[in-house]
């Protein structure tokens, strides 16, 4: 079907896509790359275009590295397992005939399209405030005293904010895929005589490896880069600073440039580590 | 699927999926009653739920105070805008990767994705350069380019995934009968493809208007969208917990509609069609 005339056609078509990507990814690249092996402080007039791997060795030896390395592993993991592990077990339970089913959908899926910045003030104000969130209500109604969540229990409290915000797409997506699953299978299955938790494990959780692959997939490539959340919850204290929140404090509010970029240049790397390992099991996954 | 459903299995499951539902759906409904009330009302000790006086007081004060307008007003142009432009570039690669494929289409797809991976703080200081050089920081068109810029590989993949469903058999059918490729086009395939341009605009303007890293970190007073505005609230001055809820619902209110209106394309969008 494809004649040497469409496909110079075809070309033409996609040339603005790919060059504005291109673009879009060269040009700050290199930028960085440039700026991270020099000695750049703007606000002290600081510019020494060529100081070798001295930001490289500085931000690699700095403590606050692994620290945020390690943040921002844990943060991941943790909001991607309580994720999709609630994620199927509410899936299931809406997979379930219920009254009002509709409703209970758009309940559950609301928490999505909140925006960031706001689900972080009506988390760190409204819920967990050690004054008036609900929950020192609930702890002074228990006897207790009430808990300062974001200052005590930091790196919890994030992950308690992005599992809330991200439960509902794992949610969603999985649900979809159980409702495509063939029921007369797991009649079968049931009529063989095999316990629930055989069907769940033989029949349901493969049935979901695609749509769970996907999930993994889109959370990571945000949660690598959440920024909204930490900002007006911590502002990265109190060992919430992952290390793209890292990069940032270094490159806007230390104005190092040198030394952010060279963070920035680490942030790339890990990422495209990520990535390589992603896009494998995706290109496996999503026959193209 | 004739499954014979006790009514009791159906109260249990009935009971326990409104429990999560509510339970997940509190803070937001939360964030809505506490805006009707006044700010005294808002951290009195044990909090009220339904029972208070119910006022519009706090909307009005955030709109004269703050302008809320405006802000709201860059975001729609800014969400609006990127989602436009990037339609404009998207399609006709996505039309071109669906209908003429080579063997490098799916590393060209892959690779495109795989920008999304590049982390926003990575790049952010030359993009600033860059912006300040061209005297485009802190404006709406700054932002519609990077918006459009980040969201472009998601859109390009939905649309693929759309016209990839697009059966090539009534294409060829309508080729037979004599259709020229002008007829073809308009009268074939756009009307098969737009249901899937739809989709795609709503799941991109969701997802610009809530973007948050760089409408924080690119604009100030004149391009600020409503996500900057709401974080401008976290300081210890603007904290008062009525009018923040106002504003945070007027933030969300249009886009949580638009998002229950569109759960099944959301899915079949964000998954590029891999899950149905």
């Amino acid at each position: 079907m494809a004649t040497a005339h469409s496909r110079t056609a075809a070309r033409y078509m996609m040339a603005p896509a790919v060059t504005l990507l291109l673009g879009w990814m060269l040009v700050p690249l290199v930028m960085t790359l440039y700026f991270s092996f020099s000695d750049y402080r703007p606000l002290r007039g600081v510019f020494e275009p060529w100081v070798g791997f001295e930001n490289y060795v500085r931000f690699w030896n700095s403590s606050s590295f692994a620290d945020s390395v390690q943040t921002t592993l844990i943060l991941v993991a943790a909001v991607l397992v309580i994720t999709v592990a609630l994620g199927i077990l509410l899936a299931m339970l809406l997979n379930e005939p219920i009254w009002g089913q509709g409703i209970v959908r758009i309940l559950v899926i609301s928490p999505f399209f909140v925006m960031p910045t706001v689900s972080a003030l009506v988390w760190k104000n409204m819920m967990l405030d050690p004054n008036n969130g609900i929950f020192s209500h609930i702890w002074r109604f228990f006897g207790a005293v009430p808990h300062d969540f974001l200052s005590q229990s930091p790196l919890f409290s994030i992950i308690l904010i992005l599992s809330w915000q991200w439960l509902p797409f794992a949610t969603l997506i999985l649900l979809t895929a159980i409702q495509s699953l063939d029921s007369e299978q797991l009649e079968a299955a049931e009529m063989d005589g095999a316990p629930p938790l055989a069907r769940f494990w033989f029949l349901i959780l493969p049935h979901l490896g695609r749509a769970i692959t996907i999930v993994v997939l889109i959370q990571t490539i945000f949660l690598l880069s959440i920024f909204a959340e930490i900002f007006v919850t911590t502002g990265g204290a109190f060992g919430t600073r992952t290390l793209s929140y890292l990069v940032f404090q270094r490159i806007v509010e230390s104005q190092n440039i040198g030394l952010g970029s060279a963070g920035g240049i680490f942030a790339v790397i890990v990422a495209n580590i990520v990535a390589i390992f992603l896009m494998r099991i995706v290109g496996k996954n999503l026959d193209a | 699927m004739a499954r014979a459903v006790t009514p009791r299995r159906k109260a249990i499951a009935t009971t326990a999926a409104w429990g999560i539902g509510l339970l997940l759906f509190f803070p937001i409904l939360w964030t809505i009653l506490t805006s009707f009330k006044t700010e005294a009302q808002a951290i009195s000790n044990p909090p009220v739920f339904l029972f208070f006086d119910w006022t519009f007081e706090n909307y009005q004060v955030v709109q004269d105070r703050s302008g809320y307008m405006k802000f709201l007003w860059n975001s729609v142009i800014i969400a609006g805008g990127s989602t436009l432009l990037g339609i404009i570039v998207a399609v006709p690669a996505a039309w071109s990767m669906a209908f003429v494929p080579s063997a490098r289409t799916k590393d060209i797809l892959l690779w495109m994705l795989s920008t999304k991976m590049l982390p926003a703080v990575g790049v952010l200081y030359p993009i600033s350069l860059v912006f300040i050089k061209l005297g485009i920081l802190d404006t709406r068109i700054g932002l519609v380019v990077v918006l459009m810029l980040i969201n472009l590989p998601i859109i390009v993949w939905m649309l693929y995934t759309y016209f990839r469903e697009i059966p090539s058999e009534i294409l060829e059918a309508a080729r037979m009968d004599g259709a020229s490729l002008k007829e073809e086009i308009l009268y074939v395939l756009t009307p098969m493809a737009v249901p899937g341009i739809a989709s795609t605009l709503l799941l991109n303007f969701i997802l610009a208007w809530n973007e948050a890293f760089w409408t924080l970190n690119l604009t100030a007073a004149n391009a600020a969208p409503l996500t900057a505005f709401i974080a401008s609230y976290s300081s210890p001055e603007g904290l008062f917990f009525a009018k923040l809820s106002a504003a945070s619902t007027m933030a969300i209110a249009p886009i949580l509609i638009l998002g229950w209106f569109s759960q099944k394309q959301l899915v079949r969008g964000l998954t590029f069609g891999a899950v149905k």
